[in-house]
């Protein structure tokens, strides 16, 4: 290693035929999309965490702005009315999510996968609801749920207002996003099982070990990366729920969630920035814990 | 072989377990089906019609809504708009991430893994956390007027194109620096041999063997930014800028909704999504299964 460094004093270690031109080439394709998400994903980022320690009106130049440290996040959890409600919203989402509407996928991703042919229709129907973005499928079910117009009331003969009510209308945003969270996961598990060596399977059934066995000992631990990918987009997905609730009612009203508070105290009626930012600093901690996890199984090969 | 494999399923005998499956696939299909046919039905009926009858009448059929929805929610505009945000974000997505990842698979620097991970991790970040300081960022960039009508980044369509692409690239860097680490090294040697530049390998030679990827790519973020709704939503106060997206808000009246017209809105909107989805249903599943498992 030594003697490479030395006898290229003047390139980079492993090109040492690099022209000057191709040296300039590869810095500005590196460089030029790294500023863009620099600038806004990672700077961003950071300075969210900064603000969140600090009193700034948001106007005036930043260097008038008071450093206030954990009050922000005292006042969230002592005074914000709308903190723990949202905190505990976030909770049941990823619960439902986690607990009902994965393992549905699950399930009929091995059905589907078991039966392999004359599948194609269920595949395609079951996954339409992916393509439709959040907001759509709110008003989609909107059509389901409205208390005078919808199909729900008018089958069951009551007159509930299932997005209205505030005993209600979490688990009815869950039941609209469970339809499209279903597909989404029943679609990674079926890659995940055509995956899965068959030979593996085999060697169970010669052992005796029956179906429900066979995938739960060994086609199920098989697929851990899947699995560690699934669990990280529920918890992410989860986390960062935003769009559905916001156009049923602007996240108010037993629809709180820590995104939509964080967006309400920037576009709304008041600007909280130091407030706002320490909502977002909570939410920034949650995911990166994730984000790591999934980064470390998905880049395992590279390392 | 596909055919094979048909034939040896369509020869396994009907036992009650396989009847039982597909009566619970045909049943779980149906539940899912509901609501998607449920909101068509109801684009297709006259207000005044299923408000006297009920909606589990029959009759009162119209094209009305459609029309409607298209002249009062301003959807000519409204598409032309996400087509205005969603082919530049796409396309700029696409170029920045495939240079990322050609650089990345091309040499083997020890800062490659962290990039790779700071890139794959933008994406995952949730948009709201970053909203306060690009909101601030937008709203004191001066931008020329031809540039955008608002005068700065805040309320203009680059602003947002911008936020998007930052946001995608991590995904596809990803997806694709994955694709071309598995293309053999031999070929970059010969083209070197050959004299060509580092820009030629990765335009000439790079790129079109990733033609695949790419296209599932596309097809994947193409759906995603189309569908994008926060970002437009807070970005863009003007809602004659918005995407159509973001339109359909503005249709469900805040005092008086009717909701065979939200329906038929509803269904214009998701009709782009959804003949990508049956034109291009390889590439879109693969897109996906692409990024999650590593193909």
């Amino acid at each position: 290693m030594t003697t490479q460094t030395k006898s290229t004093v003047t390139g980079k270690r492993q090109k040492p035929g690099m022209s000057t031109r191709d040296r300039v080439t590869v810095a500005l394709m590196i460089l030029v999309p790294t500023s863009v998400v620099a600038m806004l994903v990672w700077l961003p980022a950071i300075a969210t965490i900064v603000l969140s320690f600090f009193d700034w009106d948001g106007f005036g130049p930043f260097t008038e702005a008071k450093f206030v440290g954990v009050k922000w996040y005292s006042d969230a959890a002592t005074i914000y009315p709308a903190f723990w409600p949202a905190i505990q919203h976030n909770v049941i989402w990823l619960v439902v999510l986690f607990g009902i509407a994965t393992p549905i996928g699950l399930l009929l991703a091995v059905l589907l996968d078991r039966e392999a042919s004359h599948t194609k229709f269920y595949q395609t129907a079951l996954y339409l609801p992916v393509v439709l973005s959040m907001a759509l499928i709110g008003f989609i079910w909107q059509l389901m749920f409205s208390r005078d117009q919808g199909l729900l009331n008018a089958l069951l003969g009551t007159s509930i207002d299932w997005y209205g009510d505030p005993n209600i209308n979490l688990y009815s945003a869950l039941i609209a996003t469970s339809w499209r969270h279903v597909g989404y996961v029943m679609l990674l598990y079926l890659a995940g099982l055509k995956g899965v060596d068959l030979a593996l399977k085999e060697a169970a059934r010669i052992d005796g070990a029956t179906e429900v066995q066979t995938f739960f000992h060994v086609v199920f631990p098989v697929m851990f990366p899947i699995n560690v990918v699934v669990l990280v987009i529920t918890f992410i997905d989860s986390l960062r729920a935003f769009d559905l609730v916001w156009v049923i009612n602007r996240g108010r009203n037993g629809l709180e969630l820590l995104a939509t508070e964080v967006t309400r105290n920037i576009v709304g009626e008041a600007q909280r920035i130091g407030f706002g930012s320490a909502l977002a600093t909570i939410m920034l901690v949650m995911s990166t814990v994730f984000i790591i996890i999934y980064l470390r199984i998905v880049m395992k090969e590279d390392r | 072989m596909t055919t094979a494999k048909a034939t040896a399923t369509a020869r396994r005998p009907w036992t009650k377990g396989r009847i039982a499956t597909h009566v619970f696939l045909a049943v779980m299909t149906f539940i899912w089906l509901v609501p998607l046919v449920y909101a068509m039905l109801a684009s297709l009926r006259d207000y005044q019609y299923t408000a006297q009858f009920g909606y589990l009448s029959f009759g009162g059929f119209t094209l009305d809504n459609y029309l409607t929805a298209w002249t009062d929610g301003d959807f000519a505009r409204k598409f032309l708009n996400s087509a205005i945000i969603t082919i530049p974000a796409v396309t700029l997505t696409l170029f920045f991430a495939s240079m990322v990842a050609f650089v990345l698979a091309r040499f083997n620097w020890k800062f490659n893994i962290v990039m790779l991970g700071a890139f794959t991790a933008g994406n995952l970040l949730p948009p709201q956390a970053l909203l306060i300081p690009v909101f601030k960022m937008f709203q004191s960039v001066e931008v020329p007027f031809w540039f955008s009508e608002s005068g700065t980044l805040l309320n203009s369509y680059w602003g947002l194109i911008f936020v998007n692409v930052g946001f995608q690239v991590g995904f596809c860097t990803f997806v694709l620096s994955n694709y071309m680490k598995a293309l053999p090294k031999e070929i970059y040697e010969s083209a070197m041999v050959d004299g060509a530049s580092i820009w030629q390998q990765y335009w000439k030679l790079t790129l079109p063997l990733c033609r695949p990827s790419l296209a599932a790519l596309a097809t994947l973020e193409i759906t995603w930014i189309y569908n994008e709704f926060f970002w437009a939503t807070v970005l863009l106060q003007n809602g004659k800028m918005f995407p159509i997206t973001s339109s359909l808000t503005n249709l469900a009246g805040a005092f008086f909704t009717d909701n065979n017209l939200v329906a038929a809105g509803a269904v214009m909107i998701a009709l782009p999504t959804i003949i990508i989805y049956f034109a291009l249903q390889k590439h879109f599943v693969s897109g996906l299964t692409l990024g999650a498992t590593k193909g």
